[in-house]
């Protein structure tokens, strides 16, 4: 068990060094984001005010796509230099390097949301602050549930033909349950009364969906994953 | 399976001619009158469409697993003919709804988790047809995720909104309809099993060519 953890630990650094010597994915992932937001608020916004609920809306489908976005690049980084072969290689856990693979992911992801969230609570004024314990819960189930699903995609796609298509194609319609229950589970927050019994039936079945997807992709990363 | 295979396609033709006549002879229900006819379709393809899905997700389980290529064979005919019934579940549902409700359609529960369940089949077919070597494997992750993301989609969608027919309406049909009814489901699960069979075999001749083939070259 302690070994489990220290192979994915040493994953985790190895992508944090990587990434934090060039620092590409984490502006283009935020860049794009914001982009998302941009696009959105031609959409959404009617004589300078936000259409109800839109905040809510904008965040989920913005962290989905940049998420997207964090995920084929990971991945095309190890395909590009040929290192995925020797992770494969190295004698170690698959599962360990999914989670090592998970928590990088998850690590870029928070920081971009670090972001994105006061971006479109400021720009559409949407108080997500008005019960931050119940927002962080959302933001984290929700990130893990979209990344543990997308990280094994990214992960198995690396060897597919036309993989920066299949990627959404595979991954959206298997995370429509993360965008419906942390879109409607924000909504329930930012509005002048804040719902919590309905935040938390959100965050309770995006757990769930974590525990669920978490352990399917840890089950099947080894056989996915062997050539 | 093979020695069975005729007599069940037999039945299953003479199934099809006979229900039009025991569809029209059903009585006609008081609100939705002739519309209603639709559901002895649209109520079997769409448990087709569920249980073709478990089909599908049980075997790409046992293809990732055991590498059995026959799972693989069931599990892509079940995936073509969970796309199929699916289709025939979304088309008759909006002729249905532009009567009963006024328009195509609603982003009610029912319809919103069947549609997505379509799609993650859709999807299943595109990453085998497009993914390259190694693309039956993506197809089986994709099937079993997608098998195991049905309660979650249903449950966040009724949550979401409801306004479909409850499935209770079975048990409360009219008897002279109840008839009918369970005799379209069963015509229906047994085109469903002719289909399979066929799509199953073909495959399975197709990967012996393809054996024959690589042997002669080599």
């Amino acid at each position: 068990m302690k070994r489990f953890f220290q192979v994915a630990w040493v994953i985790v650094r190895k992508d944090f060094t990587v990434e934090w010597r060039s620092r590409e994915i984490l502006y283009t992932t935020l860049f794009f984001a914001v982009s998302c937001v941009l696009v959105f608020a031609f959409a959404l916004v009617r004589e300078g005010r936000p259409m109800e609920d839109a905040a809510a809306g904008i965040l989920w489908v913005a962290i989905a796509f940049a998420g997207t976005l964090a995920l084929g690049r990971t991945f095309e980084r190890e395909r590009q230099s040929e290192t995925l072969r020797a992770l494969m290689l190295a004698p170690a856990d698959r599962p360990a390097v999914y989670v090592g693979k998970l928590a990088g992911i998850l690590l870029l992801l928070g920081a971009v949301e670090g972001l994105l969230v006061p971006l479109v609570g400021v720009l559409f004024d949407a108080p997500f602050w008005a019960r931050p314990g119940w927002m962080l819960a959302l933001l984290l189930t929700g990130t893990l549930g979209f990344a543990s699903v997308g990280t094994l995609f990214a992960a198995m796609l690396v060897r597919a033909r036309s993989r920066d298509v299949m990627l959404p194609v595979l991954l959206y319609p298997i995370t429509v349950p993360v965008i419906i229950a942390g879109v409607r589970g924000t909504a329930a927050l930012i509005q002048s009364t804040p719902d919590e019994p309905m935040a938390r039936f959100w965050v309770s079945l995006l757990l769930f969906f974590d525990v669920v997807f978490v352990t399917l992709a840890l089950w099947t990363f080894e056989p996915l994953m062997t050539e | 399976m093979k020695k069975a295979y005729v007599p069940m396609l037999v039945v299953t033709a003479l199934m099809f001619a006979v229900a039009p006549v025991l569809i029209a002879r059903a009585p006609f229900e008081t609100t939705m009158g002739l519309i209603q006819k639709i559901f002895y379709f649209h109520v079997p393809a769409a448990m087709l469409l569920f249980g073709s899905a478990f089909v599908c997700g049980i075997s790409s389980g046992i293809f990732l697993f055991r590498r059995t290529p026959s799972a693989d064979r069931v599990a892509t005919a079940a995936a073509e003919l969970t796309v199929l019934f699916g289709l025939i579940v979304l088309v008759t549902g909006p002729i249905w709804a532009r009567k009963a409700w006024g328009v195509w359609w609603q982003w009610d529960a029912r319809l919103t988790s069947s549609l997505l369940l379509w799609m993650m089949f859709v999807a299943y077919l595109l990453v085998r047809r497009y993914g390259g070597p190694g693309a039956e494997k993506l197809a089986g992750a994709m099937a079993i995720f997608g098998m195991a993301n049905v309660p979650f989609v249903y449950v966040s969608v009724n949550y979401w909104r409801t306004l479909h027919p409850k499935t209770s309406v079975v048990p409360t049909l009219a008897p002279e309809m109840r008839g009918p009814f369970w005799f379209s489901v069963a015509a229906f699960i047994l085109l469903y099993i002719v289909l399979l069979t066929a799509r199953r075999y073909l495959e399975a001749q197709r990967a012996r060519v393809e054996a024959l083939h690589l042997a002669l070259e080599d």
